[in-house]
């Protein structure tokens, strides 16, 4: 990690964290009598634990002068451990509160571990710590593969990537002491949220340069995709965070928006987290990695243009779907429902240009597990497109809303499509990084398959069960025009999809331990080859580059 | 152009890019994503004809139906007023007598009632009534203020210690904790509390201790639970000879009840539920005492 920094990079490191240290002081003085006080002791913390690998290696030597002559794979390769850390973290907090829903008791009579704490850092930690962290990672090999140039960077990818992780920390700790926004997906309070438009913005600067650095003459669809992903995230991020802090001292903020335009921006904000984060993040790792696996050329350029400028356009105007039969004014749900609509065609079409690449590697998909990982997610990101538009009807949303349906949604999403495709991307990837000729264990890949594939169907279907039944028990009536049944009858009906639920993830966060697992043993036990020669930038022959 | 590669498996040319290996290939978008796209952009257009859709200034198109939610909502709420006024005018104002009366209009009450039950009672009695340790049972005809529905609707209205300024109060006081009894005399009147309900535990062996506790009964319990100890209900003094409890009905229990006292709590419902929803309930929690099984 450090070898590849020169001298005056180390020196500059050092400083960086150096001041990151006296910002996690400041905030340790300033709020000692506060929550924000601990998050001051985690920056230090944090800050001090990257200092020791920095120290140790500071009198290293230097790299040598054609560093520029290679890609800048190191953050890339702790950005996959760091997500795959995350995933077992993440999940493992998905089952447990999915469990605590059939089995309240498994809380534990503490107030950090009550759902409500809990459930944000199951959702941060798989969003951001497993998905966020594998973007970055992807984000940063898929720009420099298809530019054929080195990051524009030395020490920009290192920031990005532990600021970043330092954000998810201060998120996920803050959810176990109570310090929330109590905004869905936007929980972190007001420091953690000024540190990571820092962090996007770095990023946003680096991707820019190393892109502006490419000597390929075209920008490939995959860039598109990760450049739509860290500008919209950076704008929603942004105006969904603005708010006022009660003081410096203290982790307790206002937001700026009120009433119903609060509701408004915030599910502008956390539809178009999964538009650009869980969409347009993962579009660009699927047009890269299944692809190159596939040993397929795209099949239609001109369906990628549709696709992509129909999924930026549309989905900024989707949001409102999330606020149907609400305060909020009638004309803004038809927009958004209507919008939501016309979202289909341009979703459907990228998962069909997925497929439709695949023509002549049928024989691939059925005999590689990691490629068909990449394909099932296509079929998953086609199906629950399709969902989403006709859950945005209001009639549809009427039975939807509020009920378990929106959850299986959202897991077919996030598991069917996000998790999958993350993980064929990484099977494809860390061989390729680690310049092994192949997985550890391909019995593994495709145990790890079933087990991702059996898991989330349960849990998709599981949901999509209990979701239909409680939307039709609440508004079930008696001959007599009353309600037939009460809110508890409809737990009471919940009960074994819950714990078919339950079941479901658990089979997913196993399938993730033994990707870990293979991961880990590919990069201990199986040699390395050297057939990698033309893995290189073009930079490599330009001096002074 | 004409120089890109032609792809063996479709038989497409490539549009000459390449990647990193990947290319492209130069597929005419397909007949049929246009026209599912210009289906779902009709659609589009065509709904925001018909329904509020676009913002102009400070308003926005009403759209050709002339639907509002606002106004929807108002009008499927007052229809099924409408619908259900038949039997909630009587529940609202006939007397309890002539509904218990009427088995149809009773049915009624047990279903609308089971909801309402649900929804406002049963985190506290259990969704059948049947309460849990601290929290009565309701089914066993055995009550505390009273089992009518006029006085189960002045329960429900006012709660037990509640806010409510007319609110129920019920206290049994700490009589160990607070040096009222000292400890024998604690255990003697326990052990003469439960003899009231287990005829077998007087014994020779116990009769003196029994003895003694009733010359304790008399003296600090009997002001509210009665001389006969058969309760108050004026007071929510419980019965203490039928071998109900709200706290538990073994020694340890009683002597622990004796010891630290008790004050229950219930919350008034009087400004949260209609004055047909309070009636319906307290129909609904009286027959849950009557129709036992």
């Amino acid at each position: 990690m450090i070898r590849q920094l020169t001298g005056s990079e180390r020196q500059l490191a050092a400083i960086m964290l150096g001041l990151v240290a006296v910002v996690g002081v400041a905030m340790a003085a300033a709020g000692r009598n506060d929550t924000m006080g601990v998050h001051g002791l985690i920056v230090m913390l944090f800050a001090g634990a990257l200092m020791y690998p920095l120290f140790s290696a500071i009198g290293a030597p230097e790299p040598t002068e054609d560093r520029e002559a290679s890609y800048y794979d190191d953050p890339i390769k702790v950005g996959i451990v760091l997500s795959m850390i995350w995933a077992v973290f993440g999940m493992f907090m998905g089952v447990w509160v999915a469990a605590q829903l059939a089995w309240p008791g498994l809380a534990f009579d503490g107030a950090w571990s009550t759902f409500g704490r809990l459930r944000p850092t199951h959702t941060s930690g798989v969003i951001f710590g497993f998905g966020g962290n594998a973007l970055i990672a992807t984000a940063f090999h898929v720009v420099q593969r298809t530019s054929r140039a080195r990051l524009a960077g030395q020490i920009s990818p290192w920031f990005v990537l532990f600021g970043y992780n330092l954000f998810c920390v201060l998120a996920v700790s803050g959810y176990l002491m109570g310090v929330t926004q109590s905004k869905e997906y936007a929980e972190a309070e007001w420091y953690a949220d000024l540190w990571l438009v820092v962090v996007w913005v770095t990023f946003f600067v680096l991707y820019l340069r190393t892109i502006a650095r490419r000597k390929e003459p075209h920008i490939y669809v995959a860039n598109w995709y990760f450049m739509a992903f860290i500008v919209v995230v950076a704008i929603l991020h942004i105006v969904n965070n603005l708010a006022l802090p009660i003081s410096w001292g203290s982790a307790k903020s206002y937001t700026v928006w009120p009433g119903v335009q609060d509701a408004m921006v915030q599910w502008w904000y956390g539809h178009n987290a999964v538009a650009f984060f869980l969409t347009a993040g993962f579009l660009g790792m699927l047009y890269y990695y299944l692809p190159v696996r596939a040993q397929r050329p795209i099949f239609s350029y001109r369906l990628s243009i549709l696709s992509f400028w129909g999924i930026t356009f549309f989905y900024m105007w989707a949001g409102s779907h999330h606020l149907h039969y609400t305060a909020l004014p009638h004309w803004v749900q038809t927009l958004g429902m209507t919008f939501s609509v016309m979202l289909l065609v341009p979703s459907w079409a990228s998962a069909g240009n997925a497929l439709l690449t695949l023509n002549g590697a049928w024989h691939r998909v059925r005999d590689d597990a990691t490629l068909r990982f990449m394909t099932a997610a296509a079929i998953f990101y086609g199906l629950s497109t399709f969902e989403g538009s006709f859950l945005a009807i209001r009639p549809v949303n009427a039975l939807s809303h509020y009920t378990d349906w929106t959850v299986g949604h959202v897991h077919a999403g996030a598991l069917g499509w996000v998790a999958l495709i993350t993980f064929g991307s990484l099977y494809t990837l860390v061989p390729s990084l680690w310049k092994r000729e192949r997985m550890y264990s391909a019995t593994l890949v495709e145990v790890h398959f079933w087990l991702a594939i059996a898991g989330t169907l349960i849990y998709v279907f599981a949901m999509w069960n209990s979701g239909v039944i409680q939307g039709l028990m609440w508004r079930t009536y008696t001959g007599d025009g009353a309600l037939a049944y009460s809110f508890v009858d409809s737990l009471v009906a919940m009960y074994p999809y819950y714990i078919a639920r339950t079941i479901g993830g658990l089979l997913f966060l196993i399938g993730a331990i033994i990707g870990c697992y293979n991961m880990w043993m590919t990069v201990r036990a199986v040699p390395e080859t050297v057939s990698r020669q033309g893995d290189l930038p073009v930079a490599a022959t330009v001096p002074g580059e | 152009m004409a120089l890109n590669e032609r792809d063996p498996v479709t038989g497409r040319e490539t549009t000459g890019h390449i990647w990193n290996g990947i290319k492209e290939l130069d597929t005419p978008v397909p007949r049929g994503v246009l026209m599912f796209l210009v289906v779902t952009h009709i659609w589009a257009i065509g709904w925001w004809f018909l329904v509020p859709a676009w913002p102009l200034g400070s308003t926005y198109t009403k759209g050709l139906l002339g639907v509002d939610q606002r106004t929807t909502v108002e009008e499927r709420v007052a229809e099924a007023r409408r619908e259900r006024a038949s039997w909630t005018a009587k529940i609202e104002t006939e007397p309890y007598e002539a509904v218990l009366a009427d088995p149809e209009l009773m049915e009624t009450v047990r279903q609308t009632g089971n909801q309402l039950f649900g929804d406002n009672c049963a985190a506290c009695h259990g969704r059948d009534g049947r309460g849990s340790a601290g929290y009565p049972n309701l089914t066993d005809d055995d009550w505390l203020w009273g089992g009518t529905p006029e006085l189960i609707e002045e329960t429900v209205r006012l709660g037990i210690n509640s806010t409510h300024s007319g609110s129920r109060i019920g206290q049994m006081l700490a009589f160990g904790r607070d040096g009222i009894l000292d400890r024998n005399q604690v255990t003697n009147v326990a052990a003469y509390v439960y003899s009231l309900s287990h005829a077998d535990y007087s014994t020779d062996k116990t009769a003196e201790q029994i003895a003694a506790g009733r010359e304790v009964f008399a003296a600090n319990c009997a002001a509210c639970h009665g001389d006969d100890a058969k309760g108050n209900q004026d007071l929510g003094a419980p019965n203490l000879t039928d071998d109900v409890w709200v706290y538990g009905g073994d020694m340890q229990s009683i002597v622990s009840t004796i010891h630290g006292g008790r004050q229950g709590h219930m919350p008034t419902w009087d400004e949260r539920l209609t004055d047909g929803e309070i009636r319906t309930l307290s129909l609904y929690v009286h027959d849950l005492g009557t129709v036992q099984p």
